[in-house]
C-alpha cells in the first residue's frame, strides 16, 4: 500500500471524486491557479479547468452562499475556507441556511455541500491562523462535522463527505498536512461518517480524542504502557454525530476516561463526550471523567514560548494520564 | 443564613439511608430538633432532626432516594438568632471535599513550562471512604468485601483494578485446600477468598425478580460474612419444660394483670441464659487477633422475624433485669420491631443472641452467629412427648430442644455443653413458687 502525506490524501480524495462525478466542483480563495495556500488543490485547476475549480473573491459568506445555491441546484460543491479562523463571515450561511434548508423545505431541498477548512495551532500561525473552533458547529442539528487524523481517513472521509446528501464540515489539522504520513489504499474506499476508530486497544484508561491529538495521545499511551498502564486510544473522527456506541463501550471497559482536544474546554466536544460518559457509564466509572484541552485564553499566542505553553504536547498528555492512572 | 442538611450517621456500620417521607415541605417553619424527614436504613427507621430553627428550604432529594451518610438532603434557611447554632453543622462537612487532587499528588516531572498549563478538569480528590460506581458494581457482582482490600489509589482509595486483581487471586485460590482452623485475620481472608463468585441466575419466563430491600441486602451480606468469619459448630440438648409450663400456667393471669404483658416462655429461658453466660463467659465474648474479649455486660439480642426480613433488637443489661423486666423489655422491643419503630441504639451492642424459633413450630435449628458475637442460641418448639423419667417410668412431658451455634475459634464443645447444661438445670429445677417479679 503506498504511503502518502495527509495533504496528499486530501488532494487525491478531491481529484478522484471530481474524476468520478462531474457534478463535483471546488471553490475558494486561491484554490485554482495557485493550487491553494497549502497546495491542497495543486494540479486540480489544470486538470478540471476554471469552470470546476473556481477562484473566488475574499468573501467567505459568498463562497459558502454560492456553494449552497449550487448544491441545491444539483452540483456537489466543495467550498474551501483558507483557514478555519476565517469561517466566521460564513457562519450565518452554514448554520442559518445550509443546516436548515432540508427541514425548512420539508425535504424538497437539500444541500450536498462540503466545507473544507484547516484548523489548529503549533505552526506559529498566531491568533488568526491557529484556532480550533469546531465546537461552534457541533451543536447544530442539520450539520455533520468530520475531523480525520490519518491520510487513510482523510481520503475515505472526504469521499463520504462529498457523497453525503447534506452539508458536511470537513476540518483538517494544518500541522498534520505534511507531518502525518500513512498508508492509503488504492481504489475507491469510503469511510463511514459517524464511526470512531480504536487506534490502540487498552483496559485502564479510555482516551477519547480527535485530530492531531490522536497522534499525541497514542505517543503518550505508549509511554504509559512501559509502566504497565494500558490506555485505549479512540479517534472520534466524526464530531457530529458522535459515535456514542464506541464512546460508551470504551468508557465502560476502562472505567477511567480522559477526553483530549486541542480546543479550549468550555462548551466543547470534550464537554459533550464527558456528558455522554456521565449519562451512560456512571456505574462503570472508577474515576471522575477528566478533560484535557487548551487554556481559556482568547487566542493561540504568536510568541514561541507562549505558543508552546498554549499547545498540548505528548508530554503534557502523559502527565495528565499519569495523574488519572494514579487516582 | 442558608445551610445544607446532610444525612446523619445513623449507626456504626450504616453507610446510607432512604428518605421515606418528608415531614416538612419547602417554606414550612421548623423548630430546632423538630423532625424534618423519616429515614429507613438497613437497620432501623429514624427521623432526622432539624439542626437549626428556621424555614425549610429545598428538598435536594426526592422521597425514596437512597442518600449516603454525609450526603446533602435539603437546605434550610436559619432564623437570624439561630444562625450561630448552625455553625457546627457546616463544620461537620469533611474538609477534604474541597481539596483539589493536585495537592495529594507528587509534583509533576520537571518541565520548562508548567505542565498543568493546558486547561484540565481536575478530578476532586477521593475521601478514601467513598467507593466509585465501578468499584461498587464489581464488589457486588463478585461478592467482595471492599473493606478487606488495600487500596492502591490516591489516599488509599480502592480502585477497580484492586477489586479485579483480588477477584483474580481469589478465583485462582478457590480450588486450594481450606485453611488451617487457627483463626486470625489471614485465615479468615483466605477462607473468604476461597469462596467462588456466585453464578448469575438465568431466568425463565414467568419468573419474577424481587428487588432487594436494604434489609434483605444487609441480611445477605451479614450471613455470608458470618459464615466466612466464624467456623460454626453446633450442638443441642433437650430440656424438660414441664415445670416451667406449670409455673407459667399458674402465674399467667396475675402476670398479665400486674405487668400488662403476656407471660411467654421466653423470659424463663432468657433469665436462665443470662445466668449461664455468667458461668461460661467465653460465650459472651468477641474474637480478636489480640485475644478473646470477654464482655462485661450481657446485652441479649432477640431475633424478631418480620414478614420481609429479620431484625435483632437488644435487651441492654439483661443481667440486671428480673424475669418481669426481661418480659417487658422483650415485649416492647418486639412490638416496636414489628411496627418498624426501632431506634439505632435498640439494635446495637448485642453480646449474645437468643432466637425463639419455637414460636414458629420448628424442632431443631442451626442458626448463623450474629457477628461479632461468640454464639447464638435457639429455643425450639415445646412439644409434649413420652419420655423416660425416674425409675424407668414413661411419662408425658413438655420437651424443648435448645440448639447452639458457636464460634469454634473461641469455644470448644466443653464450654458449649456446660452452658447448655446450666440452662437446662435452671429450667428443669424451677421452683413452683418462684417469684417472677
Amino acid at each position: 500500500m503506498p504511503t502518502k502525506t495527509y495533504i496528499e490524501a486530501i488532494r487525491e480524495g478531491m481529484r478522484d471524486e471530481m474524476r468520478r462525478d462531474e457534478r463535483v466542483i471546488l471553490m475558494g480563495e486561491d484554490v485554482g491557479v495557485k493550487g491553494g495556500v497549502f497546495k491542497a488543490t495543486e494540479g486540480l485547476h489544470k486538470e478540471f479547468g476554471e469552470m470546476r475549480v473556481i477562484d473566488t473573491p475574499l468573501a467567505e459568506s459568498a463562497i459558502v452562499g454560492v456553494a449552497i445555491g449550487a448544491a441545491i441546484n444539483g452540483l456537489l460543491p466543495i467550498a474551501e475556507i483558507q483557514f478555519q479562523d476565517f469561517i466566521m463571515p460564513a457562519v450565518d450561511q452554514i448554520i442559518s441556511e445550509a443546516a436548515k434548508i432540508r427541514y425548512r423545505s420539508n425535504n424538497d431541498f437539500n444541500v450536498p455541500m462540503v466545507v473544507r477548512a484547516p484548523f489548529g495551532g503549533g505552526v506559529h500561525g498566531a491568533l488568526y491562523h491557529s484556532q480550533s473552533i469546531e465546537a461552534i458547529f457541533c451543536g447544530v442539528p442539520g450539520l455533520k462535522v468530520v475531523v480525520p487524523s490519518t491520510p487513510h481517513d482523510a481520503k475515505g472521509l472526504l469521499r463520504a463527505a462529498i457523497r453525503d446528501p447534506d452539508p458536511v464540515l470537513y476540518f483538517e489539522h494544518k500541522r498534520a498536512y505534511r507531518l502525518i504520513k500513512g498508508e492509503v489504499p488504492d481504489g475507491e474506499y469510503v469511510e463511514e461518517i459517524g464511526k470512531a476508530r480504536v487506534v490502540r486497544e487498552g483496559s485502564d484508561i479510555a482516551i477519547l480524542t480527535y485530530g492531531l491529538m490522536t497522534h499525541f495521545c497514542a505517543d503518550a499511551a505508549e509511554k504509559l504502557a512501559a509502566d504497565g498502564f494500558s490506555c485505549e486510544v479512540v479517534d472520534l473522527r466524526t464530531l457530529r454525530p458522535l459515535d456514542r456506541e464506541q464512546i460508551i463501550a470504551s468508557a465502560r471497559k476502562c472505567g477511567k476516561v480522559m477526553v483530549v482536544q486541542e480546543a479550549n474546554l468550555a462548551v466543547s466536544i470534550a464537554s459533550e463526550v464527558a456528558a455522554i460518559v456521565a449519562e451512560e457509564c456512571f456505574e462503570y466509572l472508577d474515576a471522575p471523567v477528566m478533560r484535557l484541552g487548551g487554556p481559556e485564553i482568547p487566542g493561540v499566542p504568536f510568541s514561541p514560548p507562549l505558543e508552546e505553553f498554549y499547545m498540548l504536547t505528548p508530554a503534557k498528555i502523559e502527565t495528565a494520564l499519569r495523574r488519572l492512572a494514579a487516582y | 443564613m442558608a445551610i445544607t442538611v446532610t444525612m446523619p450517621q445513623l449507626g456504626e456500620s450504616v453507610t446510607e439511608g432512604t428518605i421515606t417521607e418528608w415531614l416538612k415541605q419547602p417554606g414550612d417553619a421548623v423548630e430546632i430538633y423538630e423532625s424534618i424527614a423519616e429515614v429507613t436504613t438497613d437497620k432501623v427507621n429514624a427521623e432526622i432532626p432539624a439542626p437549626v430553627a428556621g424555614t425549610m428550604g429545598e428538598h435536594l432529594v426526592e422521597k425514596g432516594t437512597v442518600v449516603p451518610v454525609g450526603g446533602a438532603i435539603c437546605t434550610m434557611e436559619a432564623t437570624a438568632s439561630a444562625a450561630e447554632t448552625s455553625t457546627p453543622v457546616t463544620e461537620n462537612l469533611p474538609a477534604e471535599k474541597s481539596t483539589p487532587v493536585m495537592e495529594h499528588i507528587p509534583a509533576a516531572a520537571a518541565a520548562p513550562m508548567p505542565v498543568a498549563a493546558p486547561a484540565a478538569s481536575i478530578p476532586s480528590g477521593p475521601t478514601g471512604t467513598h467507593l466509585t460506581p465501578a468499584v461498587r458494581m464489581l464488589a457486588a457482582e463478585h461478592a467482595v468485601d471492599v473493606t478487606q482490600l488495600t487500596g492502591s489509589g490516591i489516599a488509599g482509595r480502592v480502585t477497580k483494578k484492586d477489586v479485579l486483581e483480588f477477584v483474580q487471586r481469589r478465583d485462582a485460590a478457590a480450588p486450594a485446600a481450606p485453611p488451617e482452623p487457627t483463626g486470625g485475620v489471614a485465615a479468615r481472608r483466605a477462607e473468604a477468598a476461597a469462596q467462588p463468585a456466585p453464578p448469575t441466575p438465568s431466568s425463565a419466563s414467568g419468573d419474577t425478580l424481587v428487588p432487594l430491600t436494604p434489609m434483605r441486602r444487609a441480611i445477605a451480606e451479614h450471613m455470608v460474612r458470618s459464615r466466612h468469619t466464624s467456623p460454626h459448630a453446633w450442638t443441642m440438648v433437650e430440656v424438660d419444660m414441664t415445670k416451667v409450663a406449670r409455673v407459667r400456667t399458674k402465674q399467667r393471669a396475675d402476670f398479665r394483670k400486674q405487668q400488662g404483658v403476656d407471660l411467654t416462655f421466653l423470659p424463663f429461658v432468657a433469665k436462665a441464659v443470662v445466668a449461664a453466660l455468667r458461668k461460661v463467659p467465653t460465650l459472651n465474648a468477641t474474637w480478636s487477633d489480640q485475644g478473646v474479649l470477654l464482655r462485661n455486660d450481657v446485652n441479649l439480642g432477640l431475633a424478631v422475624a418480620l414478614e420481609d426480613g429479620l431484625v435483632v433488637p437488644v435487651i441492654k443489661g439483661a443481667d440486671r433485669l428480673s424475669m418481669a423486666g426481661i418480659a417487658l423489655a422483650a415485649a416492647d422491643l418486639t412490638d416496636r420491631a414489628r411496627a418498624g419503630k426501632l431506634r439505632i441504639d435498640d439494635v446495637e451492642g448485642g453480646t449474645f443472641t437468643l432466637n425463639n424459633a419455637g414460636a414458629l413450630g420448628t424442632l431443631m435449628s442451626q442458626a448463623i452467629i450474629n457477628q461479632p458475637q461468640a454464639a447464638i442460641l435457639v429455643m425450639d418448639a415445646i412439644v409434649k412427648r413420652p419420655v423416660v423419667v425416674e425409675d424407668d417410668a414413661i411419662a408425658v412431658r413438655s420437651m424443648m430442644n435448645l440448639c447452639i451455634s458457636f464460634d469454634h475459634r473461641i469455644n470448644d464443645g466443653l464450654g458449649a455443653a456446660r452452658f447448655l447444661r446450666s440452662i437446662k438445670e435452671t429450667l428443669e429445677s424451677i421452683d413452683d413458687s418462684a417469684a417472677l417479679w
